[in-house]
């Protein structure tokens, strides 16, 4: 019993709780009530801070057409993490023996083909073409709230870092001026969220984790131009905090990408705040332990528990 | 060689404006060539000059211009030098 608490990691005590659920794959978990009651009470604050910006609620399911996400560039960044949605499409022949390969532990899934359904990586990503279709944006540019979960490849033990995960966004289109305020803005109130539920956190530079050799290259100018801020919070380590938080701005990438334009016919800048869900509750759980009922009353009133 | 980088430029890296009118101290990166686009640059110039860029050489800075690039190659060659 005491060697079992001794080596009990986080997620042992989660699934010990029933807080998340195994399934046998790594970073992919079911979540109980009381999981889930947390999580609507975070997306209750966010939309509290951010509500009052009057945003266009969007929601996508959780995943996006192969030929928008190709055109994303999103392989040239991240292909390690893309999920890609392959079927068998076959005849009764090829039926026969998909089950005979199957049966005999063979690689049945050689002969699946890909649909034209990619996994969503982040909650914006179906979104730019969508407003790039509406034409030319408004004097005031626009403003998108959006949820989703998303799809990164990458199998960990940390349980905050899941293959299947939930992304809550607000995501600005407009010119450099417009969204590198909206960012500013959020920067100031992430912080003044984060601080009203107690959580101890940093913010600093970051950058995304960009495949390969080039990929340092992506990564040193991302932070050189300082694109990308995270707020940080301790989970599964001290050393090595969670970016629960991440403040990003793209400059024209997806204005170019998408033909997004400003009322000035300029290629449109945009910006997103992004809010990981399940890390947020995570960070809660941690700092707080999982019998919320304990909690400190006024995390609790904020989270409407 | 400011005139080889200059081709490879030209072949590797999307500017709007061209590259006939910079000069070797003109800066890439308001011209319009993007992060991906610099990182095509590297490649395409490792190729070329068979060389590969240490770590602490992939910045931003370091492909802003066709002089800090040549300044960059003639390190790496005289680093090799001997070797």
């Amino acid at each position: 019993m005491l060697a079992k608490t001794e080596t009990a990691t986080f997620l042992d005590e989660l699934f010990d709780q029933g807080l998340l659920i195994e399934t046998g794959v790594d970073g992919l978990y079911g979540r109980s009530g009381l999981f889930e009651a947390i999580g609507d009470g975070f997306q209750n604050l966010v939309t509290r801070y951010g509500g009052a910006d009057d945003p266009e609620v969007v929601r996508f399911p959780p995943a996006m057409s192969r030929s928008i996400f190709e055109k994303s560039g999103y392989m040239k960044s991240f292909p390690q993490l893309a999920g890609t949605v392959h079927c068998f499409c076959g005849n009764p022949a090829d039926h026969v023996s998909l089950l005979q390969t199957i049966e005999q532990g063979g690689d049945w899934t050689e002969g699946q083909k890909a649909s034209e359904i990619v996994l969503t990586p982040a909650a914006c990503y179906p979104l730019y073409p969508t407003a790039a279709k509406r034409g030319t944006l408004p004097d005031e540019g626009r403003l998108f709230d959006l949820m989703s979960y998303c799809f990164r490849h990458e199998p960990s033990k940390d349980p905050a870092r899941q293959q299947f995960f939930r992304m809550r966004e607000f995501v600005r289109m407009g010119t450099p001026d417009q969204v590198t305020e909206f960012r500013a803005a959020w920067l100031e109130r992430g912080q003044a969220m984060i601080g009203e539920l107690g959580l101890p956190f940093m913010v600093d530079v970051a950058n995304d984790p960009f495949f390969g050799r080039t990929g340092k290259m992506l990564a040193v100018n991302q932070r050189d131009q300082r694109l990308k801020f995270e707020l940080l919070i301790a989970i599964e380590s001290e050393e090595k905090p969670t970016a629960c938080l991440s403040f990003n701005y793209h400059q024209d990438h997806f204005g170019k990408t998408f033909g997004l334009t400003t009322a000035g016919d300029e290629v449109a800048h945009t910006a997103c705040v992004g809010f990981g869900h399940e890390r947020v509750i995570l960070a809660l759980l941690k700092h707080y332990g999982t019998n919320v009922k304990r909690w400190p009353a006024s995390v609790r009133q904020s989270l409407g528990l | 060689m400011n005139i080889q980088i200059r081709e490879i430029i030209a072949r590797t890296v999307e500017l709007p404006g061209g590259i006939a009118d910079l000069v070797d101290t003109s800066d890439l990166y308001e011209a319009g060539m993007t992060s991906f686009g610099s990182v095509q640059l590297m490649l395409a110039l490792e190729e070329a000059f068979d060389v590969e860029f240490p770590e602490r050489m992939l910045n931003r800075r370091l492909f802003s211009s066709i002089a800090t690039i040549r300044s960059a190659l003639d390190e790496l060659r005289s680093e090799n030098v001997g070797v």
